[in-house]
């Protein structure tokens, strides 16, 4: 169901502010969002102001400053520092984003960070996406087939069908534009969202694979495909530029063409 | 220790901002709940042209309220913005124009597209019989 407020346990109290050291001439003003599971409060917005002379230029590297240099129990995901894990995915200044591959510099005045949007907190900015997993593997992220391997190779692709696959096997499944996607907030359960729908399309198209027929009849269901209205929001917040909307369009015109034969 | 199972639900609606086609999209739900809702009107506009001179008239004097012209306005172009997005929707269907950087363009075509329309009505209403 389509809620529009948030529930009692999660509005959002005024917390610490950090100040920056006295010498620094070039701060920056960063809210971040609070929750500590031990604490029996309700989440917080914390202030930290930076010294920026001092710091990397990526979000991430204030973030990690922050945990560093400033209040160490500030807890989020990271890992490669470059764009290819998606761990780091979170909301910075309403919109969703990698941290690490998003410049400071992109934003002006103060910057606020908030985890993925409509998730379950576990702690600060990590959200509970075990429903997001469990939700990609009932897709059969994996090849699918009827017929022998080739006794003296492997399953071949030519380079056209190969092709098929660039903008989708680049998705490394952070969640921004699935946890972006109004229609996911209200319907989650259901409604597959954005990257799963992407993913479900990545092998959909995939030369190799043999089973798309029962991939299709998988995905035709009014909530787990068609929830999606085409608000766009899931192309608009994409860190990797691709185009789930896109995606999800071709799997509904897949459908169609099947049907008229 | 016990795990703390009462999880806040991360902000949503209240901090994301929504990028254009995400508001016209929103925009399209609510046009079409209010086209809905104006059908009340229209029906009774159209049993009191049925209903003969009398009702006629009585009719004619209720719609020349200003909050009801307005009302009426509101309707037409609720219905054109609907009509253009719904365009917009087909073309979609087809599979084209999904490119990011011609989303913003489409949005605001899609919003000329329907005040103009709108305008055209207007001036037709002045003028055109």
């Amino acid at each position: 169901m389509a809620e529009f407020t948030l529930p009692k346990n999660s509005v959002l109290m005024q917390g610490k502010t950090f100040k920056a050291p006295e010498e620094a001439t070039n701060t920056r003003r960063f809210e971040v969002y609070r929750w500590d599971p031990d604490s029996g409060e309700n989440p917080r917005i914390d202030v930290f102001e930076l010294d920026m002379d001092n710091c990397g230029p990526m979000v991430l590297d204030a973030i990690l400053k922050i945990k560093n240099e400033v209040d160490s129990s500030l807890t989020f995901r990271r890992s490669c520092r470059e764009g290819v894990c998606g761990s780091c995915a979170m909301m910075v200044n309403g919109k969703n984003t990698l941290a690490c591959t998003k410049a400071i510099a992109s934003y002006t005045d103060t910057i606020k960070i908030y985890p993925l949007p409509h998730l379950q907190v576990i702690k600060d900015l990590v959200p509970d996406m075990t429903h997001f997993y469990a939700q990609y593997a009932s897709i059969k992220p994996w090849i699918e087939t009827q017929t022998p391997p080739p006794a003296d190779s492997e399953r071949l692709q030519s380079k056209e069908d190969r092709e098929k696959l660039d903008g989708l096997y680049d998705c490394v499944l952070c969640a921004c534009c699935s946890t972006s996607c109004p229609s996911y907030w209200w319907n989650s359960e259901r409604y597959l969202g954005p990257a799963v729908l992407l993913q479900a399309y990545r092998w959909l198209v995939d030369s190799r694979d043999e089973n798309t027929g029962e991939r299709l009849d998988e995905l035709e269901d009014p909530f787990k495909l068609y929830r999606c209205h085409t608000i766009m929001n899931c192309t608009d917040t994409c860190p990797k530029g691709l185009n789930p909307a896109k995606a999800i369009a071709e799997t509904k015109k897949l459908l169609v063409q099947r049907k008229l034969g | 220790m016990a795990i703390n199972i009462n999880r806040p639900t991360s902000p949503h609606l209240q901090v994301y901002k929504l990028p254009l086609t995400g508001i016209i999209s929103i925009t399209h739900r609510m046009t079409g709940v209010m086209l809905s809702a104006g059908l009340i009107l229209f029906v009774y506009i159209i049993s009191a042209l049925a209903g003969g001179e009398n009702s006629y008239t009585a009719m004619q004097s209720v719609m020349s309220l200003w909050l009801l012209k307005l009302l009426c306005w509101g309707f037409i172009y609720a219905l054109f913005f609907h009509l253009c997005h719904g365009v917009r929707h087909l073309i979609w269907d087809c599979g084209n124009s999904f490119e990011l950087a011609t989303l913003n363009r489409y949005a605001l075509i899609e919003l000329a597209a329907s005040l103009a329309l709108t305008l055209l009505t207007f001036v037709w209403g002045c003028y055109g019989y």
